[in-house]
């Protein structure tokens, strides 16, 4: 399966180009953005790892570049995506999330019914790759 | 009834009680001095009056109809401190360019309405006077709800950033599409479109208004059906997805049984028409606070009441009342698209419903300050005959907090339906990218979405079959005063 999570995820991979100019769109909104990582793809994992704390006034997209290219290196197969935040009155939330990166392969979810009453079926979502612990997943085979 | 003329008499107090008939205006609805205070709700009313009724007092009239008044003098008001329940009409302007129509303002004390009620503030502004002789049409045009009075009613069940939150999704409009046909298909087949729309890229698939619970389809079938459409396509894709259950019944107790059933089957969101009225929408609203369930408002009769210039009730004043009843999406036009919807009125309505403080701007047809003291926004929804070509003008239209949703343009797709999907998602996504780079949307977007078409077949058989598709007529609902003129 292909992971739809973020922006820009029916997109093809954006280049670090494309990267920064999204970036730089945050920085011109006055959104501070942060790197985050995680191999828990479920969609309601909400809180990925964070790569350090958000990146606070900064006007040029290269420092948040060279962050994720760290993280990149140091988890290259898990999902990293960047986050934009706008802090301003009545937002208070996420303003932009984007991937850029994802496992090489990604085996997706189980949907898993049980049985209820008068054919109600309870739904939950288990991602195959979580049946591995936290750091082993995602192995390249 | 005669309508004595306009001037105000100057009488003596023993004058105003006489028995019998007087001029509204001389009974103190209208107050040209009367500067309004920040508590009291506002009104301004379109009024055209009967031939030979003076405008002024028409204007009177309509404060004393919509607060205190009866058609003649009684002695009992004089057991109340009757000046302050009176409503005040204090400004009376013609309308730009419509000869025989006038703008009235008019002020209300809050203590005239009950706390939290939609149905009481109704019951008085738009009660009695909408058939009053003296008036050939009146139409309710904009209010100001005091932020006194706002704080009295819950507000959105969620709101805009509630709703991004719950369903992890930032940046970028949300997508839609209503399973057509509207009518007529098993739960089975019903099913399988919301798979289909779902899986392909969509984020809500939606009951049409009249789906309920007819022979052909079971409310709790359907519900049974969807919900196995959503969790499948939640399963391929790895992102939240919803259907909008129509939980609309004849009765709220049998709203409260479907609206369950829809939480209890993991539902993101419930559906409610605004044929059920404002009460129940106000019950709905409290339940989707309650229980966590995100809570869709399609205007089902709206037009009846809110399309024609000179009669009814803006949308933008049922935008208002549905931003204090406390729901969480609205349908709010989409310009180009196939229903009514000039873009400077639709404009307004965006505004009412997702900012927090609107200046009066006439040109949006908006007349009164509106500040919102921080109760969550309503996310619009544009429906009605959009499709992939247009995105580049929906995003510049209106904006990133959006529910587009594209029926026929996912469903009718040459491909099928997933891929019609996909090709919406695709236009969006290509869209937002490119204004986030800073491309001019309406002149570089049809390059843009050319661009990402020879990536993607679905989005270049959707750019071939719709293209340059547009419902291009005149506006019925446009403000009557053009950018440039001052107030």
């Amino acid at each position: 399966m292909y992971l739809r999570h973020g922006a820009f995820s029916y997109l093809p991979e954006l280049t670090d180009n494309e990267v920064a100019a999204q970036i730089r769109y945050a920085l011109d909104n006055d959104w501070p953005v942060s790197i985050e990582y995680t191999d828990d793809p479920h969609p309601r994992n909400v809180y990925w790892e964070m790569w350090g704390l958000p990146l606070f006034d900064l006007a040029e997209p290269d420092a948040v570049l060279h962050e994720i290219h760290d993280c990149r290196a140091a988890f290259p197969r898990h999902y990293v995506r960047v986050l934009a935040y706008d802090a301003r009155l009545g937002r208070q939330t996420t303003a932009l999330s984007f991937l850029v990166q994802r496992p090489a392969h990604e085996p997706g979810f189980r949907l898993v019914r049980t049985e209820a009453n008068d054919r109600v079926q309870r739904y939950s979502l288990q991602p195959y790759a979580t049946e591995a612990p936290a750091g082993a997943r995602y192995s390249p085979e | 009834m005669e309508c004595p003329g306009g001037s105000v008499d100057r009488m003596t107090s023993e004058d105003r009680w006489n028995p019998g008939v007087r001029s509204y205006a001389s009974m103190g609805y209208y107050d040209a001095d009367y500067v309004p205070k920040e508590t009291d709700v506002l009104a301004v009313f379109r009024v055209t009056p009967q031939p030979g009724v003076d405008p002024v007092e028409a204007a009177a009239a309509v404060a004393g109809e919509s607060s205190t008044a009866t058609w003649t003098v009684v002695w009992t008001d004089r057991l109340t401190a009757n000046t302050h329940y009176q409503a005040k009409a204090y400004r009376v302007d013609p309308v730009p360019g419509r000869p025989g129509e006038y703008f009235a303002h008019v002020a209300y004390d809050i203590d005239l309405f009950e706390e939290g009620s939609i149905a009481n503030l109704t019951s008085s502004i738009i009660g009695n006077v909408f058939g009053f002789k003296p008036l050939l049409a009146l139409r309710l045009e904009d209010m100001r709800i005091p932020v006194a009075y706002v704080k009295t009613f819950q507000g959105p069940a969620h709101g805009i950033v509630m709703e991004r939150e719950m369903l992890n999704k930032y940046g970028r409009p949300l997508l839609g599409a209503t399973v057509k046909p509207k009518l007529g298909l098993s739960a089975r087949n019903y099913g399988r479109v919301v798979f289909e729309a779902c899986r392909g890229g969509l984020d809500f698939t939606k009951d049409d208004e009249n789906i309920n619970s007819q022979p052909f389809m079971r409310w709790r079938d359907r519900f049974l059906y969807c919900m196995e459409g959503v969790n499948r396509a939640t399963a391929e894709t790895g992102e939240i997805k919803g259907h909008y259950l129509n939980v609309t019944a004849a009765t709220v107790e049998e709203m409260y049984e479907r609206a369950e059933f829809a939480k209890e089957l993991g539902s993101v969101v419930i559906m409610i028409d605004l044929t059920i009225g404002y009460s129940a929408m106000q019950s709905m609203a409290n339940w989707a606070r309650r229980n966590g369930v995100l809570l869709h408002l399609h205007r089902a009769g709206h037009s009846t009441y809110t399309r024609q210039k000179t009669h009814g009730v803006s949308f933008r004043v049922i935008a208002k009342w549905c931003r204090l009843i406390g729901i969480d999406h609205v349908h709010a036009g989409t310009v180009v698209g196939k229903l009514e919807g000039d873009p400077a009125t639709t404009r307004g309505f965006y505004d009412t419903l997702r900012l927090d403080h609107i200046p009066a701007n006439p040109a949006h047809g908006i007349y009164c300050d509106q500040d919102w003291a921080s109760m969550p926004g309503v996310m619009p929804v544009a429906s009605g005959g959009i499709h992939a070509g247009q995105m580049h003008q929906l995003v510049e239209l209106l904006g990133e907090d959006v529910i587009l949703q594209f029926g026929g343009g996912t469903i009718g797709h040459p491909m099928g339906i997933a891929a019609g999907a996909e090709a919406n998602r695709v236009a969006l996504e290509a869209i937002i990218k490119a204004r986030n780079e800073g491309k001019d949307l309406l002149r570089e977007g049809p390059g843009v979405l050319r661009a990402a078409a020879q990536r993607c077949g679905p989005l270049d058989a959707a750019l071939s079959t719709w293209g340059d598709v547009t419902f291009d007529y005149a506006a019925t609902d446009a403000p009557d005063v053009i950018a440039t003129a001052s107030r």
